[in-house]
């Protein structure tokens, strides 16, 4: 079987969030910039295929120079080979259509996204891919179990979780679920002495419009003061819950 | 030209979100000078759907639709925007929507935005306000396509009511196996919970509640207000909780009107989560507790003598305003 896994490379969960050029550019300077938490876990179901089951795992970024770092962690926890689409992912759309090619290309029989990347938060690349390349497609995917020609897999839905049987070629929108987070791993030396050697290939993007462009961004506005209320007198809150914010 | 909009239903009857798609997407074509047509699948009543602005219904009465099948409803909706030449199709951001609303992008060429949390700020060109960074900003998003899709945040708009009546026609969309290729062996949902995606009220523990045993009284405290549970992210690693309860960057966003917050200290991944309700409420025994920078309303307090007292408080002001 040959997985690929697509790493989006976004900011630090802990990451404090700005903007430049008034407004219209997400500011990295000082943000660290790990792999999608979405795509980890996929990333670790991946590794949990090729070691139990025997497959062959690549992982995939559209992006800049700059991802590297991110892809090279990637090897280092254990996928063999890397791809970096050299463009500057615009929108969903303009992502998908690169992956695309990607899978076309490499003739893969899994693809494993993450549900949404924590920074743009789009939740559509992986259903794009999936309707592009006409491939069955799985959200939210919490499970995911592959005996030979079927696929048994598992999202989570609104109050629950929904089991399904299908086919490969797939694609899944995965997150926390696929793996616990205890199974997530962290690079060790040999892994990341390794990933040294293993091939990172740039490869140049397909022609593809954009759908989509932020225009500009936006800080919530800044809260007032909490209004403190004594432990003793739990009646004012459901009173002010009433009067005051009309919540209850 | 129209507004299509995909309304949905729990065996028959329609969730809250789909009268708030069709509310938003009456005011859409308003300011487009057009009409709403929703589609629903196997609804028990489609007329309803006048009551909160919708013009047209097409009812498709299917039996393999009776469980959501992303694929086949994307075909299906994608289907009926064709007929009614809908420049713009609102869906919700229930799990089933954000399932099938890229493939339904893919399908009509158009461009998606989800997590839209107002009406467009123009209409040449469309752009609409989203979320992005987990809530930890806003987005003006514009789309250029000629068709184009919005995911609605939960509790953005709110409902709005409206005099007109709804007409309804059948639809029978044409569908094929491929479409079925994924095909849903069993469902396990708790019926008699209030999920976290369409609460109004949410409530919330963290790892300050000690362990899963004292969860009682945060059930408790959900049920007097008619709330969904939910924990933060320790919490459900650990077990204490399903994982579908954990609320966070990592987890769920919340976008309720209310949101209390139980032992929960506020960690930056855990707002970024529930950045997008309107009213918080936090208590915590830390006076130092980050949450409280971010909440409107706070006790500093043990949850364990607390929540009891706020229970009974609750329920003495819904026995005075019943
Ligand atoms: C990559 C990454 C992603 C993450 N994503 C998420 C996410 O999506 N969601 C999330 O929630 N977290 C997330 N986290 C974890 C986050 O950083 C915090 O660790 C977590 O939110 C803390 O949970 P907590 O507040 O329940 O526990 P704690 O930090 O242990 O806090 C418990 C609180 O309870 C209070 N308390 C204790 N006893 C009582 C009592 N008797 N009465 C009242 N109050 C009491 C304490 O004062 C404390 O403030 C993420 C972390 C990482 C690294």
């Amino acid at each position: 079987m040959k997985i690929l896994v697509c790493i989006s490379h976004v900011p630090d969960t802990t990451s404090k969030i700005n903007f430049t050029e008034e407004d219209t550019k997400f500011d990295t300077n000082g943000v660290q910039f790990v792999i999608n938490p979405n795509d980890e876990f996929g990333l670790t179901r991946a590794m949990w295929f090729k070691e139990k089951q025997g497959a062959s795992v690549d992982v995939v970024n559209v992006g800049g120079p700059e991802t590297e770092p991110t892809l090279r962690k990637s090897l280092a926890i254990g996928a063999d080979n890397a791809i970096r689409v050299n463009a500057n992912p615009t929108d969903g759309f303009y992502v998908a259509k690169q992956l695309a090619k990607v899978v076309q290309d490499g003739g893969y029989d899994l693809v494993i996204a993450g549900r949404e990347s924590i920074d743009y938060n789009g939740g559509m690349v992986p259903g794009m891919l999936a309707a592009l390349i006409d491939a069955n497609f799985v959200n939210t995917c919490i499970g995911l179990e592959i005996e030979g020609e079927t696929v048994t897999a598992i999202r989570e839905i609104d109050g629950g979780k929904e089991t399904s049987k299908t086919s490969l070629p797939l694609v899944i929108g995965g997150q926390k679920g696929l793996v616990e987070e205890s199974d997530l791993r962290i690079p060790n030396m040999r892994g990341i002495m390794m990933a040294r050697k293993k091939p990172l290939n740039v490869v140049e993007p397909v022609e593809a419009s954009e759908e989509t462009k932020a225009q500009k961004f936006e800080k919530p506005v800044p809260k007032g003061e909490v209004t403190l209320i004594p432990a003793d007198d739990v009646g004012k809150l459901v009173d002010l819950l009433h009067n005051e914010a009309k919540a209850i | 030209m129209s507004v299509l909009v995909y309304t949905e239903n729990e065996e028959g009857k329609f969730k809250k979100a789909a009268f708030e798609v069709a509310s938003y997407a009456k005011e859409i074509a308003n300011m487009l000078g057009t009409s709403v047509t929703a589609v629903t699948f196997n609804a028990t009543d489609s007329a309803e759907l006048g009551t909160y602005g919708v013009d047209k219904v097409l009812e498709v009465k299917d039996d393999k639709l009776t469980t959501f099948t992303a694929k086949a409803y994307a075909d299906a909706i994608g289907q009926a925007a064709k007929k009614e030449g809908a420049s713009v199709v609102v869906v919700s951001s229930s799990a089933d929507s954000k399932f099938l609303a890229p493939m339904l992008a893919v399908h009509l060429d158009a461009g998606y935005v989800s997590n839209v949390v107002a009406l467009p700020e123009s209409s040449t060109p469309f752009v609409v306000k989203r979320t992005a960074f987990t809530n930890k900003a806003f987005s003006l998003t514009e789309i250029s396509t000629e068709c184009k899709i919005l995911g609605l945040s939960n509790n953005a708009f709110g409902l709005k009511e409206s005099e007109d009546a709804a007409t309804v026609e059948s639809f029978t969309p044409e569908l094929t196996d491929a479409d079925f290729a994924v095909s849903v062996t069993s469902v396990d949902k708790a019926t008699d919970q209030v999920s976290i995606a369409d609460a109004e009220v949410v409530v919330s523990g963290g790892r300050g509640l000690k362990g899963p045993e004292n969860w009682g009284m945060i059930e408790d405290l959900a049920s007097v207000l008619g709330a969904a549970t939910a924990c933060s992210k320790p919490v459900s690693d650990m077990g204490w909780r399903p994982h579908g309860e954990h609320v966070g960057q990592t987890g769920k966003p919340v976008a309720s009107n209310l949101y209390i917050a139980v032992g929960i200290s506020g960690a930056i991944q855990h707002l970024a989560g529930i950045n997008a309700s309107k009213t918080k409420v936090v208590i915590n025994n830390d006076p130092e507790a980050p949450f409280f920078k971010a909440a409107d309303y706070g006790i500093v307090g043990d949850a364990f003598e607390v929540v009891p007292q706020l229970i009974e408080k609750l329920k003495e002001f819904k026995a005075n305003n019943a």
